[in-house]
């Protein structure tokens, strides 16, 4: 086990995916010649040459679209957007085509495609490349989303992605490219799509999250412990399919749950799973479930105001006391 | 094929000799063309009586870009087109049976009743379908020609759409990267001059041909109402580009006789009438080839009504087969979403369906 910066595990994954199968090839912006806008393609042009790492024009709806061509017809696509805010070029491409051609062909087509790049803000980058992006795929069956959160989960995330015969729209965190940990270097790590983490055992509360988030819900849990409140964080790490077995496990386990997400409440991921668990284990519930997401405005620019605008471990802190009637 | 009596009269002028087709050939054309047509119009009969639903685009008129493009191909070549290709699944050997059933929503339908009219599919044939966003299958097309160029083999793709597409950005994105990385495709404009009811005039200022040439991509202008000069173009077109020269840009000129889609009338506030019977008494390409054949003594009344008669049976028998094959079951309902369906997470969020 080695330990790794989350960027490095992508490119881990990228590599030995590229090196098992012949088929797997690598198109974006800036990917080859660039080494990548940020750096997850670093060296990959010099392994694999000019026909495996792409560069592409500044044509998303073009080069999604490409790719799902490609995919139809055997090779296996992934695709890098630079990031998912410029991905909306190419959304016609990835929900009209890519997540329905399998169903509308009734199954003659398979899509083994992975759309990757990082969703959510950064530091002061304003609203229009600031936004975590994640609803708009899951809301479309046909998509598999991933939310990775750690290097490790990045890596067996990643080439679990790229083995899936589906569309999977993979979202890293731009923050999260220098964040370390440890990192099998097996080349058969992968980890299931489906499979949900928890990332902190505890009994009193429930933090529910994913991808990025789940330092937000660590730093809150870490917090809460030195009040004597002990929370249990699950990381779903795939938001289609959803892991609801563990969702199901930790609202038993503690009655009380508060789902964090980076993106915006209405009609978020959030509300889809505080409706599952209401159908589901309403019995089980002492509180209604709270939800601490990014403010429902665009992101502004402002330092002080993006601070404001972001779910932060003292929201959720509070989000959990209320819970507990602290 | 239907038997046809052919009397090549020594005397008679050798009206094939300029596009270096056979009098088989030529033959095989016009029984194509009027298969098309006799399929289309039993759809619009279909349609009619609420056997077939949703929106229905027929190809009637266009019957020679169709036929005389497709008959260039190889079986390993690729077609993909947009929502007025009912025809064109056919040219390129989805059988007449299946389109007809899935235009029904039946089990046998090409793509078991799930896409209908402007979805049908022929992964076995390489017909790639059936799109219906404007201009949305002109990327996918570039990269099934990106997948022939990876894996080194010499299949072409054909990409047909309408001529309301080249207006679209995913049309000048994908022509960009075909000729960047030089992509064996041919983009094909099937020019009926109307987009629905906006003339190609109203909303371009350049003519269809020079439309590639500002992606470095050489463009040819064809008449589609010709199968022969069509087919003879693109016989050209498709050993260019299966030897690697990279890809071409047709604008085929034609015309549609019907409306829109079914719902449309044939004129109407956007073209009068009268150009439009005039195109159907001048330029119609079934009759454009008999009159060739007919004055070159290859066909005579006799033969063509034969010829006219197998298609009349294929159409009819596509319309019983598509009449008794069963509508699909539910347990169809959640099937085919994914292809692969891992044994973790729950991947529908539907209290009908629960994984």
């Amino acid at each position: 086990m080695a330990v790794l910066t989350y960027r490095d595990a992508l490119n881990q994954a990228l590599r030995e995916e590229m090196r098992r199968d012949p088929d797997v090839f690598l198109m974006g912006e800036e990917v080859a010649e660039y080494d990548g806008a940020y750096k997850v393609s670093k060296g990959l042009l010099a392994e694999f040459g000019p026909k495996r790492v792409v560069d592409s024009p500044i044509s998303e709806l073009g080069f999604g679209g490409l790719g799902v061509g490609a995919a139809m017809v055997g090779l296996r696509p992934v695709i890098e957007f630079m990031t998912f805010n410029f991905a909306f070029l190419a959304l016609d491409q990835i929900i009209n085509n890519a997540a329905k051609l399998h169903y509308m062909s009734d199954g003659q087509f398979d899509m083994p495609i992975v759309f990757r790049g990082p969703t959510g803000a950064a530091l002061q980058l304003a609203a229009q490349h600031s936004q975590a992006c994640e609803t708009y795929y899951t809301h479309a069956p046909g998509c598999k989303v991933v939310t990775p959160g750690t290097p490790a989960d990045a890596k067996g995330l990643l080439k679990a992605a790229i083995r899936d015969d589906d569309l999977v729209v993979f979202m890293e965190g731009e923050l999260l490219y220098n964040s370390k940990g440890e990192v099998p270097d097996d080349e058969d790590f992968v980890i299931p799509l489906g499979v949900a983490d928890l990332k902190r055992a505890g009994s009193d509360v429930s933090i529910i999250t994913h991808g990025k988030m789940i330092h937000v819900a660590l730093a809150a849990a870490a917090k809460l412990h030195k009040d004597g409140v002990e929370a249990d964080v699950l990381d779903l790490r795939t938001i289609r399919p959803l892991d609801m077995d563990a969702i199901l496990t930790t609202v038993a386990k503690t009655n009380r749950v508060v789902y964090v997400e980076e993106g915006w409440p209405y009609a978020g991921t959030g509300a889809q799973i505080v409706s599952m668990i209401q159908e589901e284990a309403f019995d089980a519930l002492d509180a209604p479930i709270l939800r601490v997401t990014q403010a429902d405005i665009p992101m502004p620019y402002a330092k002080n105001l993006e601070m404001l605008a972001k779910p932060s471990a003292e929201l959720v802190v509070e989000a959990c006391n209320k819970l507990l009637y602290r | 094929m239907a038997e046809t009596k052919t009397k090549k009269g020594a005397t008679k002028p050798d009206v094939l000799k300029a596009y270096g087709v056979s009098d088989e050939l030529a033959l095989e054309l016009m029984q194509d063309m009027l298969v098309y047509r006799r399929f289309e119009e039993k759809a619009e009969e279909a349609y009619a009586i609420g056997k077939i639903g949703g929106f229905c685009h027929l190809h009637i008129g266009q019957e020679g870009a169709c036929a005389g493009s497709i008959k260039a191909l190889r079986e390993d070549d690729y077609v993909i087109s947009a929502y007025r290709s009912h025809t064109q699944a056919i040219a390129k050997g989805v059988t007449p049976n299946a389109v007809m059933a899935e235009l029904y929503g039946r089990v046998g339908g090409a793509s078991g009743g799930k896409g209908g009219s402007m979805h049908i599919f022929g992964a076995h044939v390489r017909f790639m379908g059936g799109h219906g966003i404007v201009g949305a299958q002109v990327p996918v097309a570039t990269g099934f020609a990106w997948k022939i160029k990876y894996r080194e083999e010499d299949s072409v793709v054909v990409c047909y759409m309408g001529d309301a597409a080249v207006n679209q950005g995913a049309f000048h994105e994908s022509l960009n990267m075909a000729a960047v990385w030089q992509l064996p495709v041919i983009y094909v404009v099937e020019h009926n001059e109307y987009g629905m009811g906006t003339a190609f005039s109203r909303v371009s200022l350049t003519d269809m041909q020079e439309k590639s040439g500002t992606h470095g991509i050489p463009g040819t202008s064809v008449d589609g109402q010709d199968v022969l000069a069509t087919y003879a173009l693109f016989r050209k077109l498709v050993q260019e580009v299966r030897e690697c020269s990279g890809p071409r840009f047709v604008n085929l000129e034609t015309y549609r006789f019907r409306g829109h889609s079914m719902s449309d009338p044939v004129s109407g506030t956007y073209r009068p009438t009268e150009e439009v019977e005039r195109k159907k008494k001048e330029d119609d390409p079934i009759v454009v080839l008999r009159d060739k054949l007919f004055s070159g003594g290859i066909l005579d009344q006799e033969g063509l009504e034969a010829m006219d008669a197998h298609a009349r049976r294929l159409a009819s028998e596509a319309a019983d087969f598509a009449e008794n094959s069963p509508v699909p079951g539910p347990e169809a309902l959640y099937r085919n979403v994914w292809a692969e369906v891992n044994p973790h997470g729950r991947l529908f969020f539907d209290s009908r369906r629960r994984d």
